[in-house]
């Protein structure tokens, strides 16, 4: 029998994991990561003679089921043009047989990583607006994602903000689809059902997952995003305790159990967000008069102190002046 | 240039489902259950060997004979039939039958007795001595991840010699020594495709082609292997995962 030494045995199995690419424009680069159904490897697309990301499904799948959905998250992709969702190249088949799609290279960390180097409040909660503008685009244009948590979001070198792995993502509705599934008539491919957890599978992340969505077969909608946005404000405030009531109370109303108690929309949340930090009064907060008071008196701090300036000085000249 | 969509992957791609070696080597057919145990024998005897050599610390002798009693008493005492894969892995299961042997050999006696009753198996122990030899030293792994890397060492092993004989079979020698350069011997990445190219007369798309052929016939046969050596779809999909890095539903 062949002997195999330690590190043939690790490039076998890269050889083996390893995405056929033969007769495609593609040469492999390196392996960035797995997900949940498919792995992430760097390949260079040999005709613009530039560096893509190629998803390529590595889960058996006789029924068709995972490639429909790993070709329905290559079109949603493609149907959401926005800077802080990562655009879609190119989708098809590979030579072994795999469902594959490449986009975008996006060079840069983790906001799980990333968060370490945002160190003020502020900063952390400007990062989660642009978090919020794609799910809010996202959900304008009938798409949930469904799996939203620090390590599915990208920073860029330039601050950029991306959500990524869209995986689980699905359409709240599609005037296009039945025009559709007739154009791609019993091909499996070519059929993107709107919804792939028909069977009741339970799909998310525990921690960042709305419950609702550990229910199976319980009906989901924009607020299970919503939910887990919450979460990831959650995960971003994590050190920073105590924060203000005021931020808590959001943070806790977009992790409300109950869907109905949560903001309805991504705009909701994000407007009290960018209220608390305006110093305005934010929804999920009901205020007493003295706590407006402070609030009011914090927001205007500058003319207040002039005001008093003004008064002192006008004091000391009345009382100083020449009789 | 892939620009046409298919309409589901291709077949070939992942082994259809098939338990007939586990459920052979409990077949009531005495031939049957003998061909399956042989199968079973040559992933694991390696595996076997070796982690009574280096976990128990075993001199060559000993582990030698110890490695074919525990065979022996696989068929003689029919363990596969107490083989239960909603508990464990059949690895795990196999391994945890080795310690028990081990534990128990100082009763040489009883095993002098079962030895003259059953034929010895032909294994080849002194190449498996000299794969000893170019182990790395002493590595801190515990005995699962141990006889996890040598079981996959062995698998990976026959499955490499099933396809080079495939290979030659189908008139793609040249495939094999590709995947030979690049991914089994040492050194061989360091070559371009283009200097491979001109080392075997061919072009370096060839290149580029016939490994990925000679790669995802490995990987086909691997798995191939690997389900027949398994006894249930999760268990399956665990050792896929721990031997090639995939995922399988």
């Amino acid at each position: 029998m062949t002997w195999l030494s330690d590190s043939a045995l690790e490039r076998l199995r890269a050889a083996a994991e390893a995405p056929d690419l033969g007769g495609t424009r593609y040469q492999l680069v390196s392996k960035l990561g797995q997900g949940g159904m498919g792995g992430v490897f760097q390949v260079e697309d040999q005709i613009l003679e530039r560096q893509v990301a190629l998803k390529v499904l590595s889960i058996a799948d006789p029924e068709g089921t995972l490639s429909a959905r790993l070709l329905q998250e290559a079109r949603i992709i493609a149907r959401l043009e926005h800077p802080g969702i990562v655009p879609v190249h190119d989708a098809g088949v590979l030579p072994d047989g795999r469902p594959y799609y490449t986009m975008k290279l996006i060079q840069g960390q983790r906001l799980d990583a990333h968060v370490v180097s945002v160190t003020t409040l502020t900063d952390r909660l400007r990062l989660f607006l642009r978090i919020c503008d794609p799910v809010a685009f996202a959900h304008a244009h009938g798409v949930l994602h469904r799996d939203l948590k620090p390590s599915n979001v990208m920073v860029g070198p330039f601050g950029e903000v991306l959500v990524m792995d869209w995986g689980l993502s699905k359409l709240l509705h599609d005037p296009q689809r039945h025009e559709k599934a007739s154009v791609a008539g019993d091909n499996p491919l070519m059929e993107a059902p709107a919804d792939r957890t028909a069977h009741g599978t339970v799909l998310g992340t525990p921690g960042y997952m709305a419950p609702e969505q550990a229910e199976a077969n319980a009906l989901i909608d924009q607020r299970a995003d919503i939910y887990s946005l919450g979460a990831i404000l959650q995960f971003l405030l994590a050190g920073a305790a105590p924060f203000p009531r005021a931020l808590d109370a959001i943070r806790k109303q977009a992790m409300s159990i109950s869907p109905g108690s949560r903001y309805q929309t991504v705009l909701q949340l994000a407007a009290d967000i960018q209220h608390f930090l305006d110093g305005a009064a934010v929804s999920a907060y009901p205020e007493g008069p003295l706590t407006r008071i402070w609030r009011w008196v914090g927001r205007n701090r500058a003319w207040i102190l002039l005001l008093l300036v003004y008064i002192v000085v006008r004091a000391l000249l009345i009382f100083f002046r020449p009789r | 240039m892939v620009d046409s969509i298919k309409a589901s992957p291709d077949p070939q791609q992942f082994p259809a489902t098939r338990w007939s070696l586990i459920e052979a080597a409990r077949s009531p057919d005495a031939a049957q259950r003998q061909r399956a145990l042989e199968t079973l024998i040559s992933a694991y005897w390696r595996p076997v060997y070796k982690y009574i050599r280096l976990h128990w610390n075993k001199d060559n002798e000993e582990a030698k004979d110890l490695t074919q009693d525990f065979f022996a008493r696989l068929l003689e005492k029919h363990l596969l039939d107490r083989f239960d894969p909603s508990r464990a892995r059949l690895r795990t299961y196999l391994r945890v039958c080795v310690d028990g042997l081990v534990m128990n050999s100082d009763k040489a006696a009883q095993r002098q007795k079962r030895g003259g009753d059953i034929a010895f198996l032909p294994l080849d122990f002194e190449s498996a001595e000299g794969e000893l030899r170019q182990l790395p030293i002493a590595s801190p792994t515990g005995p699962e991840e141990f006889f996890a890397q040598e079981f996959a060492r062995s698998l990976f092993g026959l499955a490499i010699d099933r396809l080079r004989r495939e290979c030659e079979a189908k008139g793609k020698a040249l495939h094999f020594q590709l995947l030979e350069l690049y991914d089994i011997d040492e050194g061989g990445k360091q070559l371009t495709y283009e200097e491979a190219g001109r080392r075997f007369g061919i072009k370096a798309t060839d290149v580029t082609n016939y490994l990925a052929f000679a790669r995802r016939e490995f990987r086909r046969i691997v798995l191939e292997e690997l389900r027949s050596m398994t006894a249930s779809d999760e268990e399956f999909r665990r050792e896929a995962q721990m031997l090639l890095g995939v995922k399988l539903a």
